[in-house]
């Protein structure tokens, strides 16, 4: 699987905003065992500073994974996602993300590398409200694999 | 300073619990028959939900939960989740190092599954513990 290099800088436009809701905040803390209360009770997560419950730190991918697709299915870059196995995975918080928050992603292709018959792919999301603020930036290296 | 390991169960009703609350239905994380199919020795973990049990370790190191200014890591070995009520575990522990920066600590992890690492440069920065 040969990635097209010259995608390499590409961004692509802001992605429509997601609403950030205290229940899938909750749902998600619960899904993966979090208890602290923060991630669940809007009192405990005001006294922290924040307006509402927040996330746990992985939490941002929900909403990246889903935004990324605008990479992922680009016709032009054709990638077979069956053969795609996550490489790795970063986030650099400026602030977590809080139950209410209005998120835009916006895309670039940071890096396209091919190695030992199998493609790399790295994508970079800035996450920010829809007032400008930013809040997590988030890098995907994905890993196209080879035939055979 | 090594902190003290943590030790998490993963069996596969916490596998389709993830994969409602992050959206990810990718069927390797549920079916067996597609896992084979696709050369997996049979369902495994999403990579996101074992991140998601480290990055919990994390925090609780921490003693906050919004103490983590950045975390990443490479994933190296799938966690492979057997069709029964014990299903497997990973364990997670951590080195304290110094970032130079001042406020701000480093925690390299690491995380096994049957003593393999599953996770490679694992690492977080966090505010430093009062």
């Amino acid at each position: 699987m040969s990635l097209d290099p010259s995608f390499v800088g590409r961004t692509y436009p802001p992605t429509a905003p997601y609403q950030v809701g205290r229940e899938k905040i909750r749902e998600f803390a619960t899904a993966i065992g979090a208890e602290e209360p923060a991630y669940h009770d809007p009192e405990a997560a005001r006294a922290l500073g924040h307006a509402d419950v927040l996330a746990p730190p992985t939490f941002p991918m929900t909403i990246t994974m889903s935004a990324s697709r605008q990479i992922i299915e680009d016709p032009e870059l054709d990638i077979d996602y069956s053969r795609v196995v996550h490489g790795d995975q970063r986030f650099l918080y400026t602030r977590p993300v809080v139950a209410g928050d209005e998120l835009v992603c916006v895309n670039t292709v940071e890096d396209i590398v091919a190695r030992g018959g199998h493609g790399f792919l790295t994508t970079r999301t800035e996450v920010s409200t829809t007032a400008g603020e930013p809040v997590v930036t988030v890098w995907s290296k994905l890993v196209v694999r080879g035939e055979g | 300073m090594d902190l003290s390991p943590r030790t998490y169960r993963i069996t596969r009703a916490d596998l389709v619990r993830y994969a409602g609350a992050s959206g990810d239905f990718n069927p390797i994380h549920w079916s067996d028959r597609f896992a084979t199919k696709v050369g997996l020795p049979g369902v495994i973990a999403h990579g996101m939900f074992t991140m998601a049990l480290v990055g919990r370790a994390v925090t609780e190191w921490a003693g906050s939960p919004d103490a983590v200014v950045e975390y990443g890591v490479r994933f190296t070995r799938p966690v492979v989740v057997p069709d029964d009520d014990e299903g497997t575990e990973i364990e997670v522990t951590a080195v304290v190092r110094d970032t130079g920066e001042p406020g701000l600590t480093r925690l390299d992890l690491t995380a096994t599954c049957h003593g393999e690492k599953v996770l490679a440069q694992a690492r977080a920065v966090i505010r430093t513990p009062a």
